[in-house]
């Protein structure tokens, strides 16, 4: 008989070669924990090459849930499960293990040739090396393929292949997950596909038969649901949740998107969320280039529609002409950066958020436009929207910064009701504006143009890249108007902090050190220094979603604490602009390997501060 | 939705049906070099434009970088001045969001074949609604004079000084070459001849890409003499006119026939007999015949057609998915936009 141990938190990290449906099976366990009610957060990781050998290193593909009874921020540090579908996801996770962690193999695989491709020399099952782990042998292939054998039109191939669904079914047992909402996703997923449908079904129930009766397992956990703010949820990853608030800013301004890209890791995801979306009237283009996506995004914008683009850090690059011609086109446009490690190529799938600076500077002459961070999966719906509104009322192109992590990850959404999200107005110009004539460039009180979109009758104008003489939007070489035009457009951005949420503390009496983070660090930074209290250290945090402009009070705030330190995965550029806007003396903690920050590195760092 | 997104361009506007060539003329001070085969095109350009019968406010010309660039500032209708060989890119986002409105781009040959030529071929493939004017003078003008990818091998120019080494584009061949599915080509000082064109170009539901011989008389003078001038026009230019012989001169005494091999060749009418002329047919699916006879000439010194060398209609971008979104777009509401958020598996927390 199995005893059952109650926990606040679990980390399960499922790995297996890329061809063994890790993805599929950790994307059910999470839609099972959701609907269980636990908070959750999850993190996929693909191999590099798109057909990598099988069996070895290169081709293992992992995916990593925390859940919890209680409200979690990151997908976890280290895991306290390891489910190994082959050697090699065995070799490439183990060191990520916390000590004493459980370990759940696919004993079928751990075959001399598979060991042999993943780089071992002896078995590590049977040399004595996993000694500080407890690890369950489990024959995976074999009991599914035993489960699968008597159905008709399933050879013992097909039975097989349905052992990412046996191993579902043993961590579903494991973890008390409600089955109901797997079996009905196998139901829907193979409704037409008789014999399939029939081995999946049969394949989860057979592992989660094991753990109910094999005297193999000994130990079920229960993590209770969270006591999440109440509401409707559904589990979205940092994609979806972007274009959702691309959509949803569509909708409640009344304009259509077109949404133009060029393929590029990890950013491609979020074209193909949107392409399908035509029935809601998304308008989808994959350009000939990076270049081109701007270009159409702008040519879309000056019609009167939401253009949008997206890319990921070399797309940037050669994006940047085309938003310089937004800036001085002053025309409503959205750029999506999902950021990946660099320089050049980098690492194409590892994240790193070290675009900041590119996006704040990286454009020749002076050309300030608003550039806005996304902090958690879910946040990526609100800052899509939040693009979109400054975009639009203030006739500017934006920048939305996403990376990697954000993009894949995933966590429970508090679904917003459709009156509280912001009201965007497009606000185009109907008629004349000054004495029965019409100035494109004659500013409301935000400093923002009239948008008149062709069309309009009475309206029509010539605006370009050239200098444009203030008011008219005649061509100008005018010095002193030069000058003028050059700090109206600056006033404009910077006149955005009115208009924009003061930066926010998670303030704690006593506290000298406050933590600043911008993106995707929000969560270990928000976990840190949780931990850092419960160990009874003071600190204070406080995260930018605005990076331009800053909001109002950032000065205040950094300069209300003895000491300020700045979490980011690049090599200080936060920390960079704070010293230099507010002459605080921040401190850097960086990381560069191309992974999330993590929780235990922040409580460390903050820790060593106090 | 917000009130002010609904755009409705107004079917007769102002007037429409009154509108002549000086409607189009914009207040801005023209600053081309004296001479200008600009001045020719733009003078063209607006004679036309009242036939479209359209408000001026539902036509938009859209220019890259160049000394063509300015076009857009010249014209009285909605003007987009881009960046230097992005006009076909930016003209493809508006012309696919905005299928009610005109839209011209606008370039010269170093702008639409070096720095632009990919999105001028992709907009080609495409078939992206817009009408695309190529303004070639085989020459940079506006950085003064460098060769560009239509000059002839050995062009000395400031940045050839021994003379260019690079085989030029045959703009038309190329753009055939990328499927497009109107091609012409006509020439500044023929004011009739342009207007013939870019009514053809009007009229034609897709991309149109039409090439436009032009003279810069600071940086390349006289490239074209032999196709504009007086004494010498009738033996140079080939006027391709659907469904006739094809045949020029001042006598109308040579023409253009196949050889046995397929190939075209230059013949006397009075040897070859009217009978072994080619008739032109520019709706052939199979764009084999007009590319053939956008490489008959290999230089402007020779016999060269002008006019449209292809004109055939298939799908144009866009077209099929139009209806269903702005029927979606219209109908989008609150609830549309609540279902899609509660999308997938959800679930509820009670208080
Ligand atoms: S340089 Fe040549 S093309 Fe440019 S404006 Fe002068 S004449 Fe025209």
């Amino acid at each position: 008989m199995s005893r059952t141990v109650d926990k606040d938190r679990v980390v399960i990290r499922i790995a297996g070669d890329s061809g063994d449906g890790m993805q599929l099976a950790g994307g059910r366990f999470t839609d099972a924990t959701a609907v269980f009610g636990n908070d959750l957060a999850t993190a996929p990781s693909y191999p590099a090459e798109v057909r990598a050998p099988a069996g070895t290193l290169r081709g293992v593909s992992a995916f990593q849930i925390h859940f919890a009874s209680r409200d979690i921020l990151t997908p976890g540090d280290r895991p306290n499960v390891l489910v190994a579908m082959n050697p090699a996801a065995l070799k490439s996770n183990v060191d990520t293990l916390e000590s004493g962690a459980t370990i759940v193999v696919n004993d079928d695989a751990f075959s001399k040739r598979n060991l042999a491709k993943a780089g071992y020399d002896a078995n590590p099952l049977e040399d004595g090396s996993l000694s500080e782990f407890r690890v369950y042998r489990v024959p995976m292939t074999s009991m599914t393929v035993k489960a699968t054998e008597s159905i008709e039109g399933v050879s013992s191939r097909d039975g097989a292949r349905a052992k990412n669904l046996f191993a579902l079914g043993v961590l579903s047992w494991m973890y008390g997950r409600p089955v109901e909402v797997t079996e009905e996703w196998i139901e829907r997923k193979f409704a037409n596909r008789g014999a399939i449908l029939t081995a999946n079904l049969a394949a989860f129930h057979a592992g989660y038969n094991f753990g109910e009766t094999a005297d193999l397992l000994d130990v079920r956990y229960r993590v209770k649901p969270a006591a999440l703010r109440p509401g409707t949820y559904r589990n979205v990853d940092g994609t979806t949740a972007t274009a959702l608030g691309l959509i949803a800013a569509s909708v409640t301004s009344g304009l259509p998107l077109l949404f133009a890209s060029y393929p590029i890791t990890p950013a491609s995801e979020l074209l193909h969320e949107l392409a399908r979306q035509r029935s809601l009237g998304v308008r989808t283009i994959q350009a000939e280039d990076e270049i081109a996506a701007a270009n159409m995004a702008l040519g879309a914008a000056f019609g009167g529609q939401l253009g949008v683009t997206a890319t990921s850090g070399p797309g940037m690059d050669l994006k940047a002409e085309t938003i310089g011609l937004a800036v001085a086109l002053e025309l409503p446009m959205v750029i999506v950066d999902v950021q990946r490690a660099g320089p050049s190529t980098g690492m194409p799938t590892k994240p790193e958020s070290a675009d900041l600076l590119m996006a704040l500077y990286g454009r020749h002459g002076e050309s300030p436009l608003p550039v806005i961070a996304a902090a958690t999966p879910a946040h990526c719906f609100d800052a899509a929207l939040e693009a979109v509104r400054l975009a639009v009322d203030y006739r500017t192109p934006v920048i939305l910064l996403s990376d990697a992590f954000l993009a894949n990850s995933s966590e429970p959404w508090l679904i917003p009701n459709i009156e509280d999200l912001p009201r965007i107005d497009p606000r185009f110009a109907q008629g004349p504006n000054l004495d029965g004539e019409f100035l494109p460039y004659l500013r409301d009180e935000r400093l923002a143009r009239p948008w008149a979109i062709p069309g309009t009758i009475g309206l029509a104008h010539r605006i370009g890249g050239l200098e444009k003489e203030d008011g008219t939007g005649n061509i100008s070489y005018d010095p002193e108007n030069h000058a003028r035009m050059t700090s109206l457009r600056a006033e404009k951005v910077r006149g955005i902090a009115r208009d924009i949420a003061p930066l926010e503390v998670d303030h704690e009496d006593g506290a000298e050190l406050l933590v600043l983070g911008w993106g995707s660090s929000y969560g270990p930074i928000t976990a840190g220094a949780r931990r850092v209290r419960e160990r009874g250290g003071k600190v204070a945090a406080a995260h930018l979603f605005h990076l331009n402009p800053l909001p109002a009070n950032t000065g205040e705030v950094l300069r209300s604490y003895r000491r300020v330190l700045v979490a980011e995965t690049n090599t200080g550029q936060l920390s960079q602009i704070v010293r230099a806007e507010f002459l605080v003396d921040a401190e850097s903690f960086t990381k560069l390997e191309g992974k999330p920050l993590l929780a235990a590195e922040l409580e460390r760092e903050i820790l060593e501060r106090l | 939705m917000a009130d002010g997104a609904r755009y409705h361009a107004s079917e007769n506007g102002s007037g429409v049906a009154t509108l002549t060539k000086q409607d189009f003329v914009s207040g801005q001070e023209t600053r081309w070099c004296p001479g200008c085969g600009d001045y020719a095109v733009l003078a063209a350009v607006q004679e036309f434009l009242p036939e479209l019968g359209l408000p001026l406010e539902r036509i938009v010309f859209v220019t890259g970088i160049g000394c063509a660039g300015r076009f857009a500032y010249y014209m009285n209708t909605y003007g987009l001045h881009g960046i230097h060989g992005r006009a076909p890119a930016l003209a493809t986002g508006l012309a696919v969001s905005r299928p009610d409105l005109s839209v011209w781009a606008l370039g010269g040959d170093g702008d639409m074949l070096s720095i632009g030529g990919n999105h001028l071929i992709h907009a080609l493939r495409r078939n992206i609604p817009i009408k695309i004017l190529v303004l070639n003078n085989q020459v940079y003008g506006l950085t003064k004079g460098q060769t560009s990818p239509t000059s002839e091998l050995g062009k000395v120019t400031k940045s050839t000084p021994f003379g260019s080494e690079d085989q030029p584009f045959n703009p038309l061949a190329l753009a055939l070459g990328a499927g497009a599915s109107f091609v012409a080509r006509t020439v500044d000082r023929d004011r009739h001849h342009v207007i013939e064109v870019l009514r053809a170009a009007s009229e034609h539901p897709g991309a149109a890409f039409v090439e436009i011989y032009h003279n810069c008389p600071i940086f390349n003078d006289e490239a074209y003499a032999a196709l504009t001038d007086k004494d010498t026009k009738d033996a140079h230019q080939i006027r391709l006119e659907h469904g006739l012989p094809i045949r020029f001169g001042a006598e109308r005494e040579r023409g253009v026939a196949r050889r046995p091999d397929g190939s075209l060749a230059i013949v006397e009418v009075a040897d070859a007999g009217e009978d072994a002329l080619l008739v032109h047919d520019a709706h052939r699916a199979d764009p084999s015949m007009a590319f053939a006879l956008a490489h008959l000439s290999q230089r402007v010194s020779e016999p060269t057609p002008i006019g449209v060398f292809r004109a055939v209609e298939r799908p144009v971008h866009g077209e099929s998915s139009r209806e269903e979104l702005e029927a979606a777009h219209e109908a989008i509401g609150p609830g549309e936009l609540e279902a899609l958020l509660h999308g997938g598996a959800t679930w509820t927390v009670e208080s």
